[in-house]
């Protein structure tokens, strides 16, 4: 796009001149109309342009989501259930120092993470040390009892992981969640990236920006290598709980990108312990299924009773070996939030080496002392159920009412191991294009990582946003939105 | 291709075409209703729910809401938006398999039809519905022949779109010949709109109406799209690619079935058929049933058993 501007009107000030900065870590400036360095090619780009011209943009952006079909479900209403997917017309750049470490703590993390999987449903050493306490990994909520003892390919959990990470104040990136049972939003982060490339090529370009265009052929190599042995043409498909669920879109793109069969659970048949797809050719082997449905809901013979989405007998296929699922079942355990307060310890343990990446100080509401701590000073402190994601079953206390306090006080009381507490973290900002003029939003960073016979961390994620000002819940069912994020190269 | 797949789409395209049916029965049956004739408003109002929902006709359809009924009726499986509805719900499971740009026609003239929240009596919004459908029929159908490969699903499609059509004439024919007798030659051109044949059959026979030469057009004639004989050639097309690209199944029956169904049409003469036409046509009905159950039995719905025999 050439942007003709009449240098009289240098309205594109006026976009960016109510920018306050406030009190948290700013991803663009330093101070006040002192852009980093990373971001001053935008920055430029944004003096010279009006709010006209930005609306114009976004429209456009708009326009391009629409068409592609990227929309997300909303339940419960009759009617128009697809909505677009709320994101902001600034990228969010990331420089090639900061990403450098990012990768490399990522690595360390997932590693760690998956050596503690493997060891907790077999020997269960690090329980026998005392480094982690066996009462807090035996009550997680998914914990998977029926994985004890049972082989994984590759001896490979976590396959694709979506790690949460913000800024904190003093501009570390630390993690904030580790989501590894079935992360989504990553056809977000490809999408996003072909509509930013339309509306803001020269500036994209000026940039050197590292692509991520790769994510789909990288995830169906990274799912090929976990195919039983002697399958050298294994067959993948992506099961989806189907067309209701709310990351619809995202499972037919990734199905489509990769070329591989988008299956609902009634399309799979177990026969002698291997699974098939029915087909119109009859029924057809299947060797690796990238399964976008929680546990409990895989086999009803196993897990949760009467769930239609899943098929009879899968496990058993899987115990046998005849089939590899992505994610392993039971990989919930390694992100439950009490067992993240662990992370560190995990890692020294398996890896004998300091966490790169740190984590976020966590008060455990099981540890009595802790609790009572916590539950006295809730209003400085965000409260999160441990088995729970998308940001449900949260308090953030400085934006708590008294009532809502009183209430998590109970629940805390009631079901201690349920609950975790954490300082209130001022997640960084980043500038966002809101009702014609630039403010800031905080924002975290989500980067997506895959594990098969190798570990590669995409340069890149998705930059999620809290859309409402003030506001730090980011995540999509609660009102957050995206940005494209950019990873520089050197 | 998977078995789930497969019936989507075919089931999209009787869905679509069901609508488009509809939609062009519809749009004859207005204009004709504008003119005065012998036969009262009542009678063809009652033709056309024939024609269109079969199981709803009754003696005592009401002239006032027969249009709303055929339209936008959520009850029942064959108001134009409702089966828009379910072309687009089929499509919907299955959108990775179709092209975007079918998607978005038909997502688009989903959201158009279901937008104007018909109230019963307001013909004119009516008939507005009817002609988004007309339009958008038309590019439907060529945006699917241009924009996917002519493969699996697209014989698929065809199927479902050929196999609906037949059916659809065949109710049709029988709602003129043998429900709605003495028709005059408005009521003709009105049958000839309704398979939008009124030029085909002018060039063809004439703009003479004769019943006979009518129905011979619209049954037996094998080059015109709208005629009972060229869907049923489409359906053994598609059929014998399907059963061509999956070498493995057992499909005789299937290929006896839509074998013997061609026949009916192939080697018949007008003169042979016209006296008993209603039989006539309720043997095509029943036959395409049963070539519909077969092929759901062998593609879609087949029990285990048989198939770890092959």
């Amino acid at each position: 796009m050439i942007i003709e501007t009449d240098p009289s009107d240098r309205s594109g000030a006026k976009a960016l001149h109510r920018y306050e900065l406030a009190g948290a870590y700013d991803e663009m400036f330093s101070a006040v109309d002192h852009p980093r360095k990373q971001y001053r090619p935008l920055y430029n780009l944004l003096l010279n342009l009006g709010p006209d011209e930005l609306r114009r943009s976004k429209y456009e952006a708009d326009q391009s989501f629409f068409n592609q079909g990227i929309t997300f479900t909303v339940y419960g209403s009759d009617k128009g259930t697809e909505r677009i997917f709320p994101h902001d017309l600034l990228p969010r750049i990331i420089t090639a120092v900061e990403w450098e470490r990012i990768e490399r703590g990522l690595t360390q993390r997932i590693t760690a993470l998956n050596l503690f999987l493997k060891d907790v449903y077999h020997d269960g050493k690090i329980i026998e040390d005392g480094v982690v306490p066996g009462s807090i990994v035996y009550t997680c909520k998914h914990y998977r009892r029926e994985m004890r003892n049972v082989k994984v390919p590759r001896d490979v959990y976590i396959t694709v992981v979506g790690t949460d990470l913000i800024r904190n104040p003093e501009g570390n990136f630390v993690v904030l969640e580790d989501n590894l049972r079935v992360p989504s939003g990553v056809s977000y982060m490809l999408t996003s990236r072909r509509v930013m490339k339309q509306i803001f090529p020269g500036l994209f370009q000026k940039c050197r920006v590292r692509p991520i265009e790769q994510y789909s052929q990288a995830l169906l190599s990274t799912l090929r290598s976990l195919a039983p042995e002697g399958r050298s043409e294994p067959t993948v498909v992506l099961l989806t709980p189907g067309s209701y669920n709310s990351a619809y879109f995202e499972h037919t793109y990734l199905a489509r990108q990769m070329g591989i069969e988008l299956v609902e659970g009634r399309d799979l048949v177990v026969h002698d312990n291997a699974v098939y797809m029915r087909t119109t050719f009859g029924l057809q082997r299947v060797d690796v299924i990238y399964r976008r449905i929680d546990d409990d809901y895989l086999d009803p013979l196993v897990f949760e009773n009467g769930s239609a989405l899943g098929a009879v007998g899968l496990f058993n296929a899987y115990r046998a070996g005849n089939v590899a699922f992505a994610n392993a079942l039971g990989t919930g355990v390694a992100d439950d939030k009490a067992v993240y307060a662990f992370v560190p310890k995990i890692i020294r343990y398996y890896l004998d080496q300091d966490p790169i990446l740190e984590g976020v100080e966590t008060l455990l509401m099981s540890d009595p002392g802790q609790r009572d701590h916590v539950c006295q000073k809730l209003d400085e402190y965000v409260v999160k159920a441990v088995g729970e994601s998308g940001g449900y079953g949260m308090l953030i206390g400085p934006h708590s009412t008294e009532q809502e306090r009183s209430e998590f006080r109970q629940k805390i009381y009631a079901q201690p191991r349920n609950y975790i507490a954490q300082p209130t973290i001022n997640l960084s900002t980043a500038p966002c294009f809101v009702d014609g003029i630039i403010e800031p939003r905080h924002v975290d960073l989500r980067p997506y990582v895959l594990y098969g016979d190798k570990i590669t961390v995409v340069p890149g994620g998705l930059t999620r946003v809290a859309l409402r000002k003030g506001s730090l819940v980011v995540n999509s069912s609660q009102g957050g939105g995206s940005k494209d994020t950019w990873v520089l190269q050197n | 291709m998977l078995s789930r797949v497969a019936d989507s789409l075919y089931w999209m395209s009787r869905y679509f075409e069901r609508a488009d049916n509809a939609s062009r029965v519809l749009k004859a049956t207005y204009s004709l209703i504008l003119n005065p004739a012998k036969f009262s408003t009542e009678e063809r109002w009652f033709r056309a729910v024939s024609a269109l929902a079969p199981g709803a006709a009754s003696n005592n359809v009401d002239p006032q809401r027969a249009l709303f009924l055929l339209v936008a009726d959520m009850e029942g499986d064959f108001s134009i938006v409702k089966c828009i509805s379910g072309a687009r719900e089929n499509a919907r499971q299955v959108r990775e398999e179709i092209s975007s740009e079918m998607w978005e026609h038909l997502n688009r003239l989903f959201h158009d039809v279901t937008g104007f929240e018909l109230q019963p009596e307001d013909d004119a919004g009516a008939m507005r519905v009817v002609s988004l459908v007309r339009e958008g029929s038309y590019r439907f159908n060529g945006i699917t022949a241009a924009t996917i490969n002519h493969d699996e699903a697209w014989h698929f499609i065809q199927l479902g779109k050929y196999i609906e059509r037949a059916c659809n004439l065949c109710v049709m024919l029988d709602a003129y010949f043998v429900i709605g007798k003495h028709a005059d030659d408005l009521d003709w051109l009105g049958l000839l709109s309704s398979c939008a044949a009124f030029e085909a059959y002018c060039k063809a026979c004439t703009a003479e109406l004769k019943p006979e030469r009518i129905a011979n057009f619209l049954l037996l004639k094998p080059e015109f799209p709208y005629s009972v004989r060229y869907s049923l050639d489409r359906m053994h097309e598609a059929l014998t690619a399907i059963s061509n690209l999956s070498l493995s199944r057992r499909t005789k029956n299937v290929e006896r079935l839509i074998g013997r169904l061609r026949s009916m049409v192939a080697y018949v003469q007008i003169g042979e058929i016209i006296a008993g036409l209603h039989k006539y046509l309720a043997a095509i009905i029943e036959q395409c049933r049963e070539l519909h159950a077969a092929v759901h039995d062998l593609y879609i719905e087949y029990p285990i058993e048989v198939a770890f025999q092959n």
